[in-house]
């Protein structure tokens, strides 16, 4: 038996991999929730119930993809051009900062739907300039971006940190660092009453479908894929790399801002520095289970939610460590990339 | 001003700088034979984090603190073995993989020190490794409290720097290893096996990362608690670019770097009417600004991050 390079990508491969991926997860973890003395499948079953049983499990499940789609965007579009972002975190912060910053007063005076707008521009605008710094320091000097956006991660929750405990501190917070809230008029309207969920998810939703044409219908589109592809043989086509992939770290770190301040704009209210429990990193496993495709990253992000939001509830059931979601997580992102393998390659006896 | 030099007479100052730099070398150390292999290797963070748990727990459970080194050790190797088999069998991105390794070894020592300890207002302890008293050196003015007052597992990491030095250099299991880095191909060609060599290479470095996680929990610290390796992987990563993938200059730039987060410690609390965040700031400014510095004129082994496959080009 040998391993051989299939001559196209198969397709059904491609979309049975995520399943396989999760599957898998599911499988292994099961041995973990078992080590606990609880049934996996009733473990997994109180899963399903703590994030679809209700109605407000369900509104909660997808208030909490909401982040996860723009972040699992920031991180597709980034790695389609092989620019490895791993900073959505601190891009998602210093969006959700600049919200915060410019939400609680500066705008109070124009008309709402104008001043929101103008808030996610500019926690877009942070989150880009974020990322930007790291796409030029590899253009120009070679260096890693990996490690730079990692090491930016740090940098940013320590910034947040200094100003919610500094000059956007909120006096009425009984010493709690955090900011001032937001204008209430700057604040998204509720999609489902008497729930968190806000009309973020139709933002969401509509961004990723923008992203998908912009992917598939333009030249930038196609100047990506090539520059992430084979970047010798782009440049040698006329692809202008330098400029592709500012424009790519412009969009992903935009998107990953704009998480932030959907998120501030929306449920949270206000930045602290323990407002994303890994919103970013998650970003990462989201874009992968989704093979880097726009509306795949929405059906992925409601999974990575589910998980979440579940493993809270069965943590509470049955005391299972509510760790396990992370486990979950980082063993579908692994079996994914294992998976996608088999897209490209078959075995053959 | 004066108070800058205050800081740096004291010998205090110094045995800081070594005890900082001690996860650091290990962990540089650990990074530079994986990719002097040929295979970047960004399961650190979560391999340092691992090692914490499985080192502190073992002592936990009774064991005494060489063991608990030991299966910090042994897990290390594990997690090297399965981003060995991802990226060097499999050939999978190197990257994608790493994060991967990093997010699920730090999410299962979370689990698993959720499930088998009770953990009440305070994270339970255990008993540490102690300074080494030795005899002669550690009374000598000056010198015995900066550099001779350390725990041994500092020691063994100098130890180490000196093996690993020696290893690539002069062995032929060394040559070997930094032609896989270099030229897969080659080392095929003289009838040796590139692929044996990164699994090997990536397990070891793996295990020396390990034990840079087992000296927070064993003798920096004395408990385990979530996100406490703080980034000192991705500094890691960072250095190994300083030090152009050399062990001597790896050490070198762990304990300039140390030198320099022993300094903002101490300024911290010295200087006043400064946000201790940007003191906090300021080990990964750095890092980052060494990368930019450097970069450049980084000599990066040849075959750095390109899969190996049998009979492919």
């Amino acid at each position: 038996m040998r391993v051989e390079r299939r001559e196209d990508i198969s397709l059904t491969a491609l979309l049975i991999a995520p399943f396989a991926a999760i599957a898998v997860a599911l499988a292994l973890c099961a041995g973990l929730i078992a080590m606990a003395g609880v049934n996996p499948a009733a473990a997994y079953a109180e899963m399903l119930r703590g994030a679809f049983g209700s109605r407000l499990a369900v509104t909660e499940t997808l208030t909490r993809a909401v982040p996860l789609i723009f972040t699992g965007l920031a991180a597709a579009v980034a790695f389609r051009a092989r620019l490895w972002n791993i900073g959505a975190e601190g891009q998602f912060y210093i969006g959700a900062l600049v919200a915060a910053g410019l939400g609680h007063s500066l705008l109070s005076g124009l008309p709402a739907p104008l001043a929101i707008a103008l808030v996610m521009l500019a926690s877009m605008a942070g989150g880009a300039a974020l990322l930007v710094g790291p796409a030029l320091m590899r253009l120009r000097f070679g260096v890693d971006e990996v490690v730079t956006t990692l090491l930016l991660n740090f940098i940013v929750i320590l910034f947040v940190g200094l100003m919610v405990e500094g000059p956007l501190r909120d006096p009425m917070a009984f010493g709690w660092p955090q900011s001032v809230p937001v204008a209430a008029d700057l604040r998204l309207p509720d999609l489902v009453p008497r729930s968190r969920l806000h009309i973020g998810l139709i933002l969401a939703l509509a961004v990723a479908a923008l992203v998908w044409l912009v992917q598939s219908r333009t030249v930038f589109g196609a100047e990506t894929r090539a520059a992430g592809l084979n970047p010798r043989a782009a440049a040698f086509a006329g692809v202008p790399l330098t400029a592709t992939l500012v424009k790519v770290a412009l969009l992903s770190g935009g998107l990953a801002g704009l998480a932030g301040a959907v998120e501030v704009l929306g449920p949270a209210g206000k930045v602290t520095t323990t407002m994303s429990p890994g919103f970013g990193y998650a970003g990462i496993v989201v874009a992968m289970l989704a093979a880097l495709h726009p509306m795949g990253v929405v059906a992925a992000a409601v999974f990575v939610a589910t998980v979440f939001v579940g493993a809270d509830a069965m943590s509470r059931a049955t005391g299972v460590p509510s760790f396990i979601a992370d486990v979950i997580m980082s063993v579908s992102l692994l079996a994914m990339l294992t998976a996608l393998l088999f897209t490209t390659y078959r075995l053959r006896r | 001003m004066t108070e800058a030099f205050d800081i740096l007479l004291n010998a205090s100052l110094w045995a800081a700088v070594l005890r900082i730099a001690t996860p650091l070398i290990f962990g540089v150390l650990g990074a530079l034979v994986c990719e002097r292999a040929g295979v970047l290797n960004l399961g650190i963070e979560g391999i340092m984090t691992m090692g914490a748990m499985a080192g502190w727990l073992t002592v936990y459970w009774g064991g005494d603190l060489w063991t608990g080194l030991l299966v910090a050790a042994l897990a290390g190797l594990l997690l090297g073995l399965l981003h060995a088999v991802l990226t060097v069998v499999l050939g999978l991105s190197q990257h994608v993989s790493g994060l991967g390794i990093t997010l699920f070894g730090a999410s299962l020592s979370y689990y698993l020190y959720r499930l088998w300890v009770q953990v009440g207002d305070l994270p339970p302890t255990i008993e540490p490794f102690q300074p080494l008293h030795i005899p002669g050196l550690s009374d000598l003015p000056f010198l015995g409290e900066a550099v001779f007052s350390q725990t041994a597992p500092t020691y063994l990491a100098l130890l180490l720097v000196a093996v690993t030095a020696w290893v690539l250099a002069r062995t032929p299991l060394g040559l070997a290893l930094r032609m896989t880095g270099e030229n897969p191909h080659a080392v095929e060609a003289q009838g040796l096996n590139p692929v044996a060599i990164r699994i090997g290479a990536v397990m070891a470095g793996s295990a020396l990362m390990a034990l840079g996680g087992a000296f927070l929990t064993l003798a920096a610290f004395n408990s385990f608690f979530p996100t406490m390796v703080q980034g000192r992987g991705w500094i890691c990563i960072a250095l190994v670019v300083f030090a152009s993938w050399r062990p001597g200059k790896a050490l070198l730039g762990a304990l300039l770097f140390a030198l320099f987060d022993a300094f903002q410690l101490r300024l911290q609390t010295t200087v006043e009417g400064v946000p201790y965040q940007l003191f906090l700031m300021a080990p990964y400014v750095l890092s980052i600004l060494a990368l930019v510095l450097v970069a450049r004129r980084a000599r990066v082994p040849e075959a750095l991050m390109q899969p190996y496959r049998r009979g492919e080009r």
